[in-house]
């Protein structure tokens, strides 16, 4: 992986992951999860604009917007499913307010990245990889 | 020493009320020496979010699978996590956990292959016990390890595997999948991520009952007579009958297999992980689409 392209605030993200033992990371992911944020008003009352991903266990629901030539990202799945919003909490807080570029370069494979295989198995993580999948074809989509 | 049961009356009609304990019995005895309470649950992290007091946590992807080859842990692997769980060989264990005790019952269930005797559920599991308004901590459990005994899984008793699966054909298979895994229109359950099956549909002759239509909308198990109904007189299923039961990977089918083994009395019941995972991507078995149980190829 080229590790240079890696925006700054999802290498961190990484490397404080990659820093904890690994039951620690479990604790780190609980953290991210808590600090998803709530949806705005305007997709709260509209969850049909909403787009699940199938990719994970739980039900989560992503929705992309892009302004400005910034992405915005918002996410909500339910509080019973923690690892879940957890990884929509990383990514969330990794790719707001990024360009769509760079959001589009983010590596396929980043959520391999976080050492989290072992902390929570790979089926899991790919969950979040599917999210990542889904939030890059939005983007290119609202882009077009 | 185990536990005294729990004598609730309801529990009473099962063919083994030693099996399920009750929200009321457990608050009771929380902390009681020789019981250890587990969750196991789907997510990962729901433990951490809260959790019964002095509850452990016994995850089924990291804890009980073994990390490389497609197989339960080992006899030493079980024993070194059950003595950091602070589990002995002689201690009652009770297991709950979400969407109505799934991952618990499949715990159990793993639990059973290696012997361990007293091992219950915790009836309406998780969401029962949080419904009630009853206590969670996020507290760790404070667990002094022990010494559990190495013992060798015996997988002939209460697992099937492939090969065990095509011998059985001709006496009953419950299919516990939801109806569009069953009849081929999806090889995942609704919302779930695709685990890798190359053809849709059941194996020939398996009956549809999916799994949840055992729980009640409380999560609780449905009572005595209401099982009976759906297994015996719905399904067909007799006294003595040998039955194998299977979902995607296994887990969904530990729930129908404690059913039918704990609560309706059947003895020769075997869960089948392997499941679709496996049969829907082996090369020339027998595969049925459609609603219909299907018929037995020729052989």
């Amino acid at each position: 992986m080229d590790t240079t392209a890696l925006p700054e605030r999802l290498a961190e993200t990484r490397d404080d992951f990659l820093a904890l033992e690994v039951k620690d990371r479990l604790q780190l992911l609980l953290e991210f999860s808590n600090e998803l944020p709530e949806l705005p008003e305007r997709y709260a009352d509209h969850p049909e604009l909403l787009e699940r991903v199938e990719e994970c266990q739980s039900p989560v629901y992503l929705f992309v917007e892009v302004e400005d030539g910034r992405v915005h990202l918002h996410a909500t799945a339910p509080r019973e499913s923690p690892t879940t919003r957890g990884f929509a909490s990383i990514l969330v807080q990794g790719l707001d307010g990024l360009t769509a570029q760079e959001v589009l370069d983010v590596p396929a494979d980043y959520p391999q990245s976080l050492g989290l295989g072992q902390a929570v198995s790979p089926l899991r993580v790919r969950g979040m990889t599917g999210m990542l999948g889904r939030i890059k074809r939005q983007v290119a989509e609202r882009r077009a | 020493m185990s536990v005294a049961f729990d004598p609730a009356e309801k529990f009473a009609e099962y063919a083994h009320p030693e099996r399920l304990v009750s929200t009321d019995w457990l608050a009771e005895r929380l902390g009681e020496p020789g019981l250890v309470v587990v969750e196991s649950d789907e997510d990962v992290l729901l433990y951490e979010t809260g959790h019964i007091p002095g509850a452990v946590k016994i995850d089924w992807h990291t804890e009980l699978n073994d990390p490389v080859v497609r197989d339960y842990v080992d006899g030493e692997q079980f024993a070194a996590l059950l003595g950091s769980k602070g589990i002995a060989r002689e201690t009652t264990v009770v297991i709950y956990g979400d969407k109505n005790n799934w991952w618990a019952a499949y715990a159990l269930w793993v639990f059973t292959l290696f012997g361990h005797e007293d091992v219950r559920l915790l009836d309406g599991g998780r969401d029962l016990w949080i419904a009630e308004g009853r206590e969670l901590t996020t507290a760790p459990a404070e667990v002094t390890p022990v010494e559990y005994p190495v013992v060798e899984r015996d997988d002939t008793v209460v697992r099937a595997f492939k090969e065990d699966v095509l011998a059985h054909l001709g006496k009953p298979l419950i299919d516990v999948r939801s109806p569009e895994e069953y009849s081929g229109e999806r090889t995942t359950a609704p919302a779930y991520p695709e685990e890798g099956a190359l053809r849709a549909g059941h194996i020939p002759t398996a009956a549809s009952v999916p799994w949840a239509r055992a729980a009640a909308s409380d999560g609780t198990f449905r009572s005595r007579s209401e099982l009976d109904a759906i297994y015996r007189d719905e399904v067909g299923l007799a006294d003595g009958d040998e039955v194998v039961a299977y979902c995607r990977i296994g887990e969904r089918s530990s729930h129908t297999w404690f059913v039918l083994t704990h609560l309706l009395g059947f003895e020769r019941v075997r869960n089948y992980d392997g499941s679709w995972t496996e049969w829907g991507s082996a090369v020339r078995v027998p595969i049925v689409t459609g609603e219909a149980r299907g018929e037995l190829p020729a052989r």
